[in-house]
């Protein structure tokens, strides 16, 4: 009783903080300090259900029915825990670091950004903690549209991309996610998440591979080629949204639910009795290969990491692709490295731009001298993108690099191995240019920069942090994903 | 006085106009007008909740039982419809004082609300009688105050709108005569449990077959199917705001209503499905009203005039629910008329407060208009995320069996339609919500305020029913699906 509490209060808390965020809008500290208090209290939440769901609990909570037979239903499993542990541990960071952004940038409509904000995670927590296909359809929406106001934040200028945005996702979404649902509805008469699957026997041969398509295709968020278009163009949100929403909330969501679908609606076993089920490991594959030759012709720094996003998102997907249970591991582990690893990246963009305003990497010759707490978390974050230790990518790597080779997926193996080689070519040389390469001369005011506001330089060190202590104590992590993958 | 329910559902309308009209002031017809459209509301709820059960209601009007007199009969599919057209009644009506004296000159306000109780009553009556031929008398009431209504639109282009309709409303109002004639002439009977009855042995007849052509062009022509749908931009685009906003959510409501009454109710099932292969002329003509309609929105430079071609793609939806012929399909037709209804409303009450403030409702009036009526913008953002059917409305639960209907027959290419038609709707609206969010006032419009409150309260009432019922639909998809039971023959 007491975890279906914390369930509904899990939902509750971001909704209650958009309201007093709506309510204290007139005052600036006030809106920060109900946002602020809002983020620590759902982490507080989350967290506290963590112990339950480690110890084998599935705490159940059911808000409301729907249609007959269909619900809106709650449930944590590992996988959710997962998810909705790292989004409630990075709102609160976040908060801090929007702060110190949005202040220094003096951008617009503040409260209203807060408001959709604190809306998004409320949509990510109905996402993790999803019991059926319909209420995470439901969330999955409400995450597209409750971002579409911060993408267009900017207003006019950002028109374009808020349409290839709310296109993209809507057109895949209710195109192909929906029909796909209504289908599995159909063939099996449920879509509750079940472990083992709730197609197998009930659909089989090419309409099981036709489905794997509507499916992992209709999850636009997991941004597989071609269909990654919306998140190079969302970077045209503040810093902060690129950073929590389109680096680990929304992107998240996506290859959160390719797993969850993998792993709980069809089922890896099913899934490997379809035919001709290696196209998604070949596009994403393809995607990792494509998507990292792309990044490394991006001069813009947050162009060259959202593309990197895309590469790595594909990590996940191709974990599940693999359809081998340590592989499984690997892809939910890499959910929360590339989550840590990504947000310090962009915290450094940002810092960058609002102490510097730079945003190319033609620009930032030296700028490790001036920022070197940015630059210095900005490499951790690489380091962990890349897969090198002492950082928690390396980590994630490792176990989808042996679910690749106890599956005999020797391809995937070397997708990779080839990847990280490109992931290591694109973000070397902002390191190099940072550290090794004198400041090009410049007009006098150029040089007046030192380091970002207080809050972001905090908020990015807890996530670099974060990342070497997730390497050195993957515990809790670990033990959820293992039993993900069992 | 409860047993005389199904008689004053129809006898408080029907008689509250003249009585608008005697008395002859504006403000006093209004009143009356609100009165009666709540009372009508307060008993077709009852009236539901009595017959939810499965029962059914037989009022013999003057005592005279069927099949000589007139019977009204009510069961669960009928008792929908009528809450339908009561409720929107019942909201739409005490919004009409402001946005009537706005757009009407006052000489004709007193002529306005006794032609908005003639149309309710007829409407109602439609829905509620068990008679064939009642049915086509209170048709022509609804009809002819339609044109009245749509006649007093501001723009003189209402006139030709409505002459227009006369035509073609008239032409579809003879031919259901011819049909309904040709039953008698068969039957001898005009009562429609009885003609059900009766007809069963008369299944090979060409008069039969003749009668339902004859029908099914009639109510065609009135509900706006495909090739006969000309009539409806025009009307809906000229009428006066707050007709535009009755009629998308309630005539086209009861046609397709009366459509299914006569289809399963009198003909039957089998023989609509099986000897006369209806499917194979609703399916394709649905179709085709979902892409061209839904096509020809987004060019529309009225905001109004978008949202009637909307509407037609709307009614292929439901057509198509019945094309489809099974069960979830034909459940999704009669849920999309509550959830359409609810959509369009809302979205057309919009349009009316954009009327009262701007003055117009051409794409021009509503760019900029984000900031200045931030409610309005609001409640036109949420009913149009209704209409393209994104989850928690309900568009989205109507869909949901649509699509639930096309796989259960296995029919890819229909589904795949039907979500075209949800995308292009996408698109439509965010042509206007990219005007009205995105874009500055253009200098020669003028700079306006949000509506009174008066105003904005049935609008938001209508928008959160889209949300209530879209979150918990378990009440009406209950009710669909027993109706649509019922009209199957499967129980």
């Amino acid at each position: 009783m007491v975890t279906a509490t914390l369930i509904l209060l899990s939902l509750l808390v971001p909704l209650l903080t958009a309201l007093g965020i709506a309510l204290a809008g007139r005052w600036p500290n006030m809106r920060e300090g109900v946002t602020l208090t809002g983020a620590l209290l759902l982490a507080l939440v989350v967290y506290s259900l963590l112990p339950p769901v480690l110890a084998g609990e599935r705490p159940e909570f059911t808000l409301l029915d729907m249609m007959p037979g269909i619900s809106l239903a709650f449930r944590v499993e590992p996988l959710g825990m997962m998810f909705a542990g790292v989004a409630a541990f990075l709102w609160p960071v976040n908060s801090l670091y929007s702060i110190g952004y949005m202040r220094g940038n003096q951008e617009q409509h503040q409260t209203r950004f807060y408001i959709c904000f604190a809306i998004a995670l409320f949509a990510a927590m109905g996402v993790a903690f999803a019991a059926n296909l319909v209420t995470l359809f439901v969330f999955y929406e409400i995450l597209t549209l409750s971002t579409y106001p911060l993408v267009t934040h900017k207003g006019k200028s950002s028109l374009k991309a808020g349409r290839v945005y709310l296109g993209i996702l809507l057109f895949t979404s209710i195109g192909l996610l929906l029909p796909a649902i209504i289908w599995t509805w159909q063939a099996t008469g449920t879509i509750t998440f079940t472990p083992g699957g709730i197609l197998g026997g009930k659909v089989s041969g090419v309409a099981l591979t036709a489905l794997s398509v509507l499916y992992f295709y209709g999850i636009g968020k997991a941004a597989l080629m071609p269909i990654h278009r919306w998140l190079p163009a969302a970077m045209v949100a503040p810093t902060p949204v690129s950073a929590l929403l389109h680096a680990v909330a929304v992107v998240k969501a996506g290859v959160f639910t390719v797993i969850k679908v993998a792993v709980y609606v069809f089922g890896l076993e099913t899934l490997q009795s379809a035919p001709g089920i290696e196209w998604l490991l070949y596009v994403a594959g393809f995607t990792i290969l494509v998507a990292s030759t792309i990044a490394l012709y991006q001069d813009n720094l947050k162009r060259r990491l959202a593309y990197s996003t895309v590469s790595q998102l594909s990590y996940v997907v191709l974990g599940a692709a693999i359809l081998a249970p340590i592989s499984i591991v690997g892809a939910t582990l890499h959910i929360v490295a590339h989550a840590f690893g990504k947000i310090t990246l962009f915290f450094a963009a940002g810092s960058i731009y609002t102490a510097a305003h730079k945003t190319e990497i033609s620009q930032l010759n030296g700028i490790g001298y001036r920022m070197p707490w940015t630059m210095g978390a900005f490499t951790i974050g690489a380091l962990s993108m890349i897969g090198v230790p002492p950082a928690v990518g390396f980590i994630s790597k490792w176990y989808l690099l042996m679910g690749a080779f106890e599956a005999h997926q020797y391809l995937a193996f070397g997708i990779i191995i080839v990847s990280t080689l490109l992931n290591a070519a694109y973000f070397m040389p902002i390191i190099y240019a940072a550290f090794f390469r004198p400041e090009a001369p410049g007009k006098p005011d150029d040089y007046g920069h030192g380091e970002a506001p207080w809050p972001i330089v905090v908020a990015l060190c807890i996530t670099a942090g974060m990342t070497l202590v997730l390497f050195l104590f993957p515990e809790i992590p670990y033990q959820l994903a293992i039993q993900v993958g069992r | 006085m409860s047993s005389q329910l199904p008689a004053l559902q129809l006898v408080i309308p029907l008689l509250s106009a003249p009585l608008c009209f005697l008395i002859g002031k504006a403000r006093i017809a209004w009143a009356i007008a609100t009165l009666a459209s709540w009372a009508c509301a307060a008993i077709a709820v009852t009236l539901l909740l009595r017959v939810n059960d499965g029962s059914v209601i037989e009022y013999a009007f003057g005592n005279w039982p069927g099949p000589w007199g007139i019977v009204y009969t009510i069961d669960r599919l009928n008792a929908f419809v009528l809450v339908i057209v009561s409720g929107i009644a019942a909201v739409i009506l005490p919004y009409s004082w402001p946005s009537v004296c706005r757009e009407i000159p006052p000489r004709l306000h007193v002529l306005f609300y006794t032609a908005l109780l003639l149309c309710l009553s007829g409407l109602l009556g439609m829905t509620i009688t068990g008679d064939a031929f009642n049915l086509f008398v209170l048709l022509e009431i609804s009809s002819l105050s339609t044109y009245t209504l749509i006649s007093l639109g501001k723009d003189r282009r209402s006139l030709t709108a409505a002459f227009q309709y006369l035509v073609m409303g008239t032409i579809g109002g003879t031919f259901i005569l011819i049909g309904v004639g040709l039953l008698y002439m068969l039957t001898g009977t005009l009562n429609m449990a009885d003609l059900a009855h009766r007809l069963q042995p008369l299944e090979g007849s060409r008069t039969l077959q003749a009668a339902f052509a004859f029908l099914v062009v009639g109510f065609g022509l009135k509900l706006a199917m495909f090739p006969l749908h000309l009539w409806l931009p025009n009307a809906y685009a000229t009428a006066p705001s707050v007709v535009s906003a009755f009629l998308a959510a309630t005539a086209t409501k009861v046609a397709v209503y009366a459509m299914l009454r006569f289809l399963f109710g009198i003909f039957g099932a089998d023989f609509t499905y099986n000897q006369m292969h209806l499917q194979f002329l609703l399916v394709p003509l649905a179709l085709m009203a979902i892409l061209f309609a839904s096509m020809t929105a987004v060019y529309q430079r009225g905001v109004k005039r978008m949202l009637a071609y909307s509407s037609l793609a709307q009614i292929g939806y439901m057509l198509l629910g019945i094309g489809l012929a099974n069960l979830h399909g034909l459940m999704a037709t009669l849920l999309h008329l509550f959830n359409h209804a609810l959509i369009k409303g809302a979205l057309f009450l919009v349009m009316a407060n954009i009327f009262y403030r701007a003055g117009g409702t051409a794409i021009n009036h509503v760019t900029g208009l984000g900031r200045q009526m931030p409610w309005s913008m609001a409640a036109f953002v949420a009913g149009g995320l209704s209409l393209i059917g994104v989850p928690l409305t309900v568009g989205f639960i109507s869909k949901w069996y649509l699509i639930q209907a096309s796989i259960d027959r296995g029919w890819w290419l229909i589904t795949a339609m039907i979500l075209l038609g949800s995308l292009i709707a996408l698109v439509y609206i965010w042509r206007v919500v990219e005007a009205a969010y995105f874009k500055e006032r253009p200098p020669d419009q003028p700079t306006v305020t949000e509506v009174p409150l008066w105003l904005l309260i049935p609008t938001w009432v209508l928008i959160l029913g889209n949300i209530w019922f879209g979150m918990n639909a378990e009440f009406t998809a209950g009710v669909a699906e027993a109706a649509a039971a019922t009209l199957l023959g499967e129980r």
